[in-house]
């Protein structure tokens, strides 16, 4: 007689799964996931895992951390890094050091695969949570990421 | 045959006063087509809008409420989209047949919505083999359904419309036998009849344990036969394309979506009527004011249509082989011993009177 046992099964187990979506449909005010993008633009806030842009913090002094090592230009599959540097002498021991120029960053070349924030070996680059990157020209997509004036951190390189 | 509405009664006397009874007769049938007409792309517009939303609701969305208040508009909208959109169609369609399918499909469902009694007056076409007429048109409308798919010359289209044909043919019989199970306790086929009979209680009250058999059975053979999810195999989008519309556009694609949506309004009116007392209020609470038959009416028939969009946005879609299994060797078996159980407590006068 499993046949009528499977009947009254069948019947509990639509009315379980019944039960777990009336439960969503009750909640669906509360817990709405959708985000009303133009609306909300004020209060949007980002996740942090999500990756925008590749952007460089700076201190309130103007310091960044990055030593121009280019172990993120080599290891940027799409050349999208390119480092300009120079030499110059450092203030604490008088000799001559390698330091960056610009940091140059072709966003629109990006994939944002985060290889180089994952080679960069002093952190000195991470991951923005900017994503209206829309321009009326591309050349606006190529940024210097370190800021005028800037300095390397002191003891980043120890 | 048809019943003037208590409004539309000064209307009635004055087109028999002021032309000939046979030309007066055929202006009043073409002025009740067109209202019905209105009430079809209302309610179909409507109907598709409340799908969206709940569906928005069951994901945890909000769906469309952009257009007009609340996205009341959404629909009007997109249909003025469609009616703006080429009529495409397959080079080696056979025109004709492609041409009539949409037609056939929404005739029948308009021809449905005619005999269903909205309110005590409100019933365009009140016969006496009311619930015979019901299930004889909502299978016509599988021919619509099978020439579109057969003609559209398009193996997806073909497979859908077949599947339909296997669904539809098969549920029929539990929807045919489940309201005959009802039919045992009212002794008339006549839906106005039908009403009057449940103003001792509505008809899954008096019927108690088989019409309660009766309710789930028509409801899932009626999610069946209208092609909706969990049994969609007809479209079966993640299958088919669209099933057996992939090769429509523009407007006759709006006629099949339409249909459907009012075929489930169809199935849930004609539960509505024949097991929760069509446009009785309950406990007669409101029986001194007509016109109040009409909220009753549609307030019980959109629970049910919930229901419905409930089973949608829960319940996976079925194999071919389950959905048949389900039918044959489930639900007709069930049907046939519920009838039997039915006529031993009609028999025995065992119903519930209040």
């Amino acid at each position: 007689m499993s046949y009528f046992s499977d009947i009254f099964e069948g019947i509990k187990t639509l009315l379980t799964g019944m039960s777990v979506t009336g439960k969503y449909f009750l909640n669906s005010r509360k817990g709405t996931i959708t985000q009303q993008y133009p609306d909300n633009r004020e209060t949007l806030k980002m996740f942090d895992r999500f990756r925008g842009e590749v952007i460089m913090p700076h201190d309130e002094e103007n310091r960044h951390r990055c030593t121009g090592c280019q172990k993120c230009e080599i290891a940027c599959p799409n050349g999208t890094i390119e480092i300009i540097w120079d030499r110059g002498i450092d203030e604490d021991t008088g000799k001559k050091k390698k330091k960056i120029d610009q940091f140059v960053y072709h966003l629109s070349m990006c994939t944002m695969c985060g290889l180089c924030i994952d080679v960069c070996p002093t952190d000195a680059i991470e991951w923005g949570q900017n994503f209206e990157n829309s321009v009326y020209d591309r050349t606006a997509l190529t940024r210097v990421l370190n800021k005028p004036g800037s300095k390397l951190m002191p003891g980043v390189e120890d | 045959m048809i019943k003037a509405l208590s409004i539309t009664k000064g209307i009635h006397d004055w087109l028999y006063s002021s032309m000939s009874e046979n030309m007066a007769y055929l202006v009043e049938m073409i002025l009740i087509a067109l209202v019905y007409l209105a009430i079809f792309a209302i309610a179909g517009l409507f109907l598709v809008l409340i799908e969206r939303r709940v569906a928005a609701w069951f994901q945890l969305r909000i769906g469309p409420n952009r257009v007009g208040f609340q996205g009341l508009l959404q629909t009007m909208a997109d249909a003025l989209k469609l009616l703006s959109k080429e009529l495409t169609g397959t080079e080696k369609a056979d025109k004709f047949l492609y041409n009539l399918a949409p037609y056939f499909v929404i005739i029948t469902s308009l021809m449905a919505l005619a005999v269903i009694p909205f309110t005590q007056d409100f019933h365009a076409f009140d016969i006496n083999i009311g619930i015979l007429f019901l299930i004889a048109i909502s299978s016509i409308g599988v021919i619509g359904i099978l020439l579109g798919g057969w003609s559209s010359n398009n193996k997806f289209a073909l497979i859908g419309a077949m599947r339909s044909g296997v669904q539809t043919i098969s549920y029929e019989l539990s929807v045919g036998l489940s309201l005959l199970t009802m039919i045992l306790i009212t002794g008339t086929l006549q839906l106005s009849e039908i009403v009057e009979v449940q103003k001792n209680g509505w008809l899954i009250v008096q019927g108690h344990i088989p019409a309660i058999i009766a309710f789930m059975i028509f409801m899932i053979a009626g999610t069946a036969e209208t092609n909706r999810a969990p049994f969609d195999m007809a479209e079966a989008e993640s299958e088919l394309g669209a099933g057996f519309h992939t090769e429509y556009s523009g407007m006759k694609f709006a006629y099949f979506f339409l249909a459907e949506f009012i075929n489930m309004f169809i199935i849930a009116a004609i539960a509505t009527t024949v097991f929760f007392g069509a446009w009785l209020s309950p406990f007669g609470i409101t029986e001194s004011i007509p016109i109040l038959g009409v909220f009753w009416f549609l307030a019980k028939a959109m629970i049910l249509v919930f229901l419905m969009m409930w089973f949608r946005w829960t319940f996976p879609r079925l194999r071919v082989d389950q959905l048949l299994t389900l039918e044959w060797k489930y639900l007709l078996p069930l049907n046939l011993m519920n009838i039997v159980l039915m006529a031993l407590i009609v028999w025995q006068n065992l119903t519930i009177q209040l």
